[in-house]
């Protein structure tokens, strides 16, 4: 049966290399929102070395890594189910002797895997010389952020699934999709580091499941979080894995009964 | 008058078409409501740590974020050339549009626009109307004046630039990444650009001149003299940019052959 997945990755790969001019701009846009937001940061720190327990140069690292980690993580799986129930293509998905939101989630896999070997990792590298970051040598701080960066992508496609759902009950959900990115951009840590938040805020944030996409990963790699810091912010995100996936089922299950093919 | 009786006829059939959908119109309200609350929220936790950024304070900035969101909005309710490639090229539109009798570009922005966009320039207002009344700003006919020649520069600006992207759809009708690269530069317009790196500095006023669609003009509404000079410049640089627009434009047109459907 994962064979089946297996497949399914290698087909999305394959499709993302087929429009690959996409990510030459892609790398220049993810460039320049590091840019911009590396000097807002450096204006910030202004001369003070070190704010909320992050010095100058972690925050530039941090600014390039969650950036690049975005690469990783982002997709739109909501986009293409909500697409799908709306052409009606949706109904022979669900004829086929698989597991459909598994299917997206393992394409989503294939595009986060293309993205992260031809875009991340050279702009990663474009990036390191044009911004001075610190990044860590060849150390098992590596593993421990490529196993809290796919439990991240995790998360992130659960919340995309959930979105995409819903289009089964919100026929145009437009909005909400597009509402939802920019909760993840703001709320993830992506442009803020939790830390910076008001302490309320944090507060809230330790509940919701946005900080295992990006905050979690990008600390574990910035910070070189070791002991029992690493393995709080991996269970955070474990159990985000498990949590998030109750709803979806329940939401996939109701869904099917009350399927309308709009047009198909 | 003739282009003004067009633009109501326009007009009005968009309300129509908008009106078919109350929900969708409503929602789309909201989220760009959403969307520049949203970007407040970044300015107002940075200054919790820091009293400034670059030399100007948390309400300044704010001022100048929402100088830069009313030119936006003008140029957004009627510049909507983002899919022009596609629907104009590609499926061929353009050549209905150059059987009729009226100027090329007038009836693709009209057939575009979304004036509902405009909504984000009041936004815009109260934004900066609250940075002004935080900072005590004194506000008299002149400013007021300036602010009008301000922004018509700075959507002169965005319409020029924006049109010379789209010109390159005639020469090609492939599609290319470039006007999300161009989206993203022009967001450094909306801080104030002494924080970046002087390269920086130098090409968002000379080379892709988004400095002057935020940070120049808004600083001389607040009174800062040291970039005054720039700031009066703003609707120089707007005729000058339109101007190759149109230019690049009038020769695409010129070059266009059809994508051959």
């Amino acid at each position: 049966m994962y064979k089946v997945y297996l497949e399914v990755i290698r087909i999305r790969f394959l499709m993302m290399l087929a429009y690959r001019v996409n990510y030459y701009s892609g790398i220049i846009i993810y460039s320049l929102n590091i840019g911009v937001y590396y000097f807002l940061w450096m204006a910030i720190y202004g001369n003070k070395g070190t704010l909320q327990g992050m010095t100058v140069m972690q925050m530039a690292t941090y600014i390039a890594v969650s950036w690049m980690s975005r690469a990783f993580y982002f997709n739109n799986l909501d986009r293409e189910i909500a697409q799908e129930i709306r052409d009606g293509t949706v109904a022979v998905q669900l004829i086929r002797p698989y597991h459909y939101l598994l299917v997206k989630a393992f394409q989503g896999l294939g595009e986060g895997l293309f993205r992260l070997f031809l875009f991340s990792v050279p702009g990663m590298i474009v990036v390191s010389f044009i911004f001075p970051i610190d990044l860590p040598g060849v150390s098992p701080v590596w593993a421990k952020f490529a196993l809290s960066l796919l439990l991240g992508f995790i998360v992130n496609v659960e919340v995309n699934l959930l979105t995409g759902v819903l289009a089964f009950f919100i026929l145009n959900n437009q909005g909400l999709i597009w509402a939802k990115r920019v909760i993840v951009d703001l709320l993830s840590g992506l442009t803020i580091p939790i830390v910076f938040y008001p302490d309320w805020m944090q507060k809230v944030l330790e509940f919701l499941p946005f900080q295992a996409i990006s905050y979690l990963p990008s600390t574990v790699l910035v910070k070189g979080l070791a002991g029992s810091d690493f393995v709080h912010a991996i269970l955070i995100q474990a159990v985000w894995c498990v949590l998030l996936w109750i709803p979806i089922q329940l939401i996939w299950l109701k869904a099917r009964k009350t399927l309308i093919v709009q047009g198909g | 008058m003739f282009h003004l009786h067009l633009f109501i006829e326009y007009f009005k059939q968009y309300i129509k078409t908008r009106m078919a959908y109350r929900w969708d119109f409503v929602t789309q309200f909201i989220m760009n409501f959403f969307y520049q609350g949203i970007n407040l929220i970044f300015i107002l936790v940075v200054f919790q740590h820091t009293s400034s950024l670059g030399g100007w304070n948390r309400y300044e900035v704010i001022f100048i974020y929402g100088y830069f969101l009313i030119p936006w909005a003008v140029f957004s309710a009627f510049f909507n050339l983002w899919d022009f490639n596609d629907r104009y090229v590609i499926k061929g539109e353009l050549d209905r549009v150059l059987t009729r009798p009226v100027y090329s570009l007038v009836q693709v922005i009209m057939e575009t626009m979304t004036p509902e966009s405009l909504v984000g320039g009041l936004t815009g207002l109260v934004v900066m109307g609250y940075a002004a009344w935080k900072l005590d700003l004194s506000w008299d006919l002149i400013d007021i004046l300036l602010l009008f020649l301000f922004t018509l520069g700075s959507v002169m600006i965005y319409g020029g630039i924006y049109i010379a992207l789209t010109s390159i759809s005639l020469y090609s009708d492939s599609k290319s990444d470039i006007q999300p690269i161009i989206y993203n530069i022009g967001n450094y317009g909306r801080y104030p650009v002494n924080i970046y790196h002087r390269v920086i500095q130098f090409a968002l006023t000379w080379v892709l001149p988004f400095a002057f669609v935020g940070f120049y003009p808004a600083s001389y509404l607040l009174d800062h003299d040291h970039w005054k000079w720039y700031a009066f410049l703003t609707p120089l640089v707007g005729i000058l940019y339109l101007g190759f627009g149109l230019m690049c434009w009038n020769r695409g047109i010129r070059h266009y052959r059809g994508a051959g459907n």
